[in-house]
């Protein structure tokens, strides 16, 4: 066989430069945003950047050194987020993310190992992996961002749409029972669990530190606003109306059973710090449980 | 035999997956990430008693998509890793395999085969999953696929996955099969100072310099892991040389095209064959994996009968040796004889290469190898 390929352009790395000069540094959170990455995908009105500032002020409140700490994504828009932070990011397959953080974590026991996706990805196609790694306990901070659809692909219906909400795959109104992620995560055994919208900033920053602070698997769901992908057929409005049905609907109510904790679409949306339990973490067992007996066999 | 040594160095009674394991370790493996299947569950189990003594983690995951995600995940964490697994899990890991073809994530897959498809032949030997082998994930990319013929090349290759994995930067596959996997054999386990241990390269660039995506002149680039200070962004999406999600099509045809070139150039350097008794043969036996071994014999019988029969071992299945094989065709051989426990995927691959030779697929379905009288009458045919 002979082959005629085509010449592609090149990289241009003048050019890539002279965007970061023109674009980095400017902003207060630059030092953890990645040179040359903004302007990012997000559409307007969506929660994802609100999420992302309240990461990284936790991030720097608890002085997390940079290079101690690597973000892991999988797929949507929510797993952009690992692209914009300035440190180790992974943006991996749709669903894995939690099971590769789980290898870099165990072979970098040291750094903080952070998941960052979507409630489609973590809990439809990834969602075995989540229970999993709750149930060894497994030293990572997972936060969730749950805009009750399917955002990069359009809108569809995932794990989380409510019962009889319009998404252009439940065109009818939806007729499955959507999960309560947080029941589910701590069901599943995780240490920490906590439930804010993005008009909870401030109590979302303060969880972030939680998580930087503690061990074992820790889980957060944070509720955003999808104007483009569920907020059309649903007529909910702009982004900023739906932080202000966030803001007159939630109900902070700390250490309750998650099972409770409801976030209708119309209704009461319950948030809060459900759960903060200690445990020894898969590492710390395997360390002693196993590590200790074989070297002494 | 003391537990916290990483090279057993000595003689040993091992079946092919116990050998996989011995392999891995002694190439440096510290991280396995698996999820049983017959017939490769018994390296599961020599790494979940080795690893622990020699401070590496093994963890059972939630199944073969997990294992091969953690797996990746460890490789960027710095620590050489492995999984193991049979064709359903094969099947499962695909996705993450190519994502770690476009991570370009150093690290090892061994694939026990048996017959298949679906559930198929649980306990039994195939060789059908040479094609997922190569193409088994979506898009273009390079492979490195090995096959062992006993218990001692399981041990060898897999020294030698890690190797490759390492220099070239990406997921190396051990074809391995039931009948190598489960067989009992004497390994001979080198003193350490005579094994390799090739390491990933490392970026000599400081942060903010170094471009993790650039191939440079072996089309490879040096890695840096996490925690190293890099930053590095690392994407399954099309990326650019500094690794950022570029999707366009002529980032497109830089990076694919690497992918696939790192492998190909370097072809003349991965690629292993073993011939004998091919320099005056007229009839070329190409076989690998368990069916090497019968055909093997096959090629004696027919000797002993006074045929000029040779044979055309490949220890290497990715990338296949299309330049021997032209070679010979182009000598004037009379044809090639492929058995194989499939319906013919490397005869396909001979024929592409045999320029209009004769060739005779000898072909099993899977759950028994050839008796050597079978492919002996396939030579017989051909003379
Ligand atoms: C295996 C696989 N199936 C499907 C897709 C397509 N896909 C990309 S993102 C996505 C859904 C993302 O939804 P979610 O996780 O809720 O994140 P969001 O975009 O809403 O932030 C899907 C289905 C894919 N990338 N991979
Ligand atoms: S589709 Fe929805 S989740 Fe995605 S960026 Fe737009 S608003 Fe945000």
């Amino acid at each position: 066989m002979r082959y005629k390929l085509v010449d592609p352009e090149p990289f241009r790395l003048g050019e890539f430069k002279q965007k970061i000069d023109e674009t980095h540094g400017i902003h207060p959170d630059d030092r953890y945003l990645k040179p040359g990455r903004i302007p990012h995908i997000w559409c307007p009105g969506c929660g994802l950047g609100i999420v992302l500032s309240a990461f990284i002020k936790g991030m720097d409140s608890m002085e997390v050194a940079i290079d101690n700490c690597a973000v892991v994504s999988g797929i949507g828009c929510t797993g952009r987020v690992a692209g914009y932070l300035n440190m180790d990011t992974y943006h991996t397959t749709h669903g894995r993310a939690i099971p590769f953080a789980t290898g870099l974590k165990l072979a970098k026991p040291e750094m903080e190992v952070v998941v960052f996706s979507g409630d489609g990805d973590l809990f439809a196609i990834g969602g075995n992996h989540l229970i999993h790694a709750a149930r060894r306990n497994m030293d990572l901070t997972v936060i969730c961002v749950n805009n009750f659809n399917y955002g990069m692909t359009g809108g569809q219906a995932g794990p989380t749409t409510h019962i009889a909400a319009k998404t252009v795959t439940t065109p009818y109104g939806n007729c499955e029972y959507p999960f309560n992620l947080t029941h589910l995560a701590y069901a599943s055994g995780a240490v920490y669990v906590a439930r804010w919208t993005s008009f909870h900033a401030r109590y979302l920053i303060e969880s972030v530190k939680k998580c930087f602070a503690k061990k074992g698997f820790k889980f957060i769901e944070v509720l955003t606003p999808c104007p483009t992908g569920y907020g059309r057929p649903n007529r909910l409005g702009s982004g900023l109306d739906q932080m202000k049905v966030y803001r007159d609907n939630s109900e902070i109510r700390n250490d309750i059973n998650p099972m409770e904790a409801e976030s209708g679409l119309n209704g009461p949306i319950i948030v809060g710090e459900f759960v903060d339990r200690e445990k020894p973490t898969f590492f710390e067992r395997y360390t002693e449980g196993v590590l200790a007996k074989a070297s002494a066999g | 035999m003391s537990k916290s040594r990483d090279v057993l160095t000595g003689e040993h009674f091992l079946n092919g997956d116990e050998a996989s394991a011995e392999g891995a370790i002694a190439a440096g493996c510290r991280f396995f990430a698996g999820y049983p299947i017959t017939p490769a569950t018994e390296i599961a189990e020599r790494m979940a008693k080795r690893l622990p003594a020699v401070s590496g983690v093994y963890i059972q995951m939630e199944d073969e998509i997990a294992s091969m995600a953690a797996v990746l995940g460890a490789s960027w964490g710095g620590t050489k890793s492995m999984t193991a697994t049979s064709g359903p899990g094969f099947s499962l890991m695909m996705e993450n395999i190519g994502l770690g073809m476009m991570m370009e994530t150093p690290c090892v897959v061994v694939n026990i085969m048996r017959g298949g498809p679906s559930t198929g032949l649980p306990t039994l030997v195939g060789q059908g999953d040479v094609m997922q082998a190569r193409w088994g994930s979506h898009g273009d990319y390079g492979v490195i696929a090995l096959t062992p013929s006993s218990p001692q090349e399981a041990f060898d290759m897999t020294i030698e996955a890690f190797g490759l994995s390492e220099k070239y930067r990406l997921p190396v596959i051990v074809l391995s099969d039931e009948l190598i996997g489960h067989m009992y054999e004497r390994v001979v386990i080198p003193e350490k100072k005579f094994l390799p241990r090739i390491r990933r390269r490392k970026p000599r660039k400081a942060p903010g310099e170094h471009l993790p995506f650039q191939g440079g002149e072996d089309l490879v680039p040096p890695m840096a892991c996490a925690g190293e200070g890099y930053r590095l962004h690392v994407t399954g999406l099309t990326h650019d040389e500094m690794g950022y999600p570029v999707i366009t099509a002529s980032a497109q045809e830089r990076l694919v095209r690497r992918l696939c070139d790192k492998i190909r150039r370097h072809a003349g350097d991965i690629i292993r064959i073993e011939e004998e008794a091919t320099e005056d043969a007229e009839v070329i036996v190409v076989a690998y994996g368990c069916a090497s071994r019968t055909a093997r014999e096959s090629v004696h019988m027919a000797r002993r009968e006074g045929m000029r029969a040779g044979l055309l071992r490949l220890l290497t299945v990715w990338p296949f040796p299309d330049g021997r094989i032209r070679e010979l065709a182009a000598r004037g051989v009379k044809g090639f004889v492929v058995p194989e426990v499939n319906y013919g995927q490397i005869a396909g691959e001979v024929e592409r290469c045999a320029a209009g030779r004769d060739v005779l697929m000898v072909g099993l379905m899977g759950g028994a190898v050839h008796t050597p009288d079978l492919i002996l009458e396939a030579i017989k045919e051909m003379v």
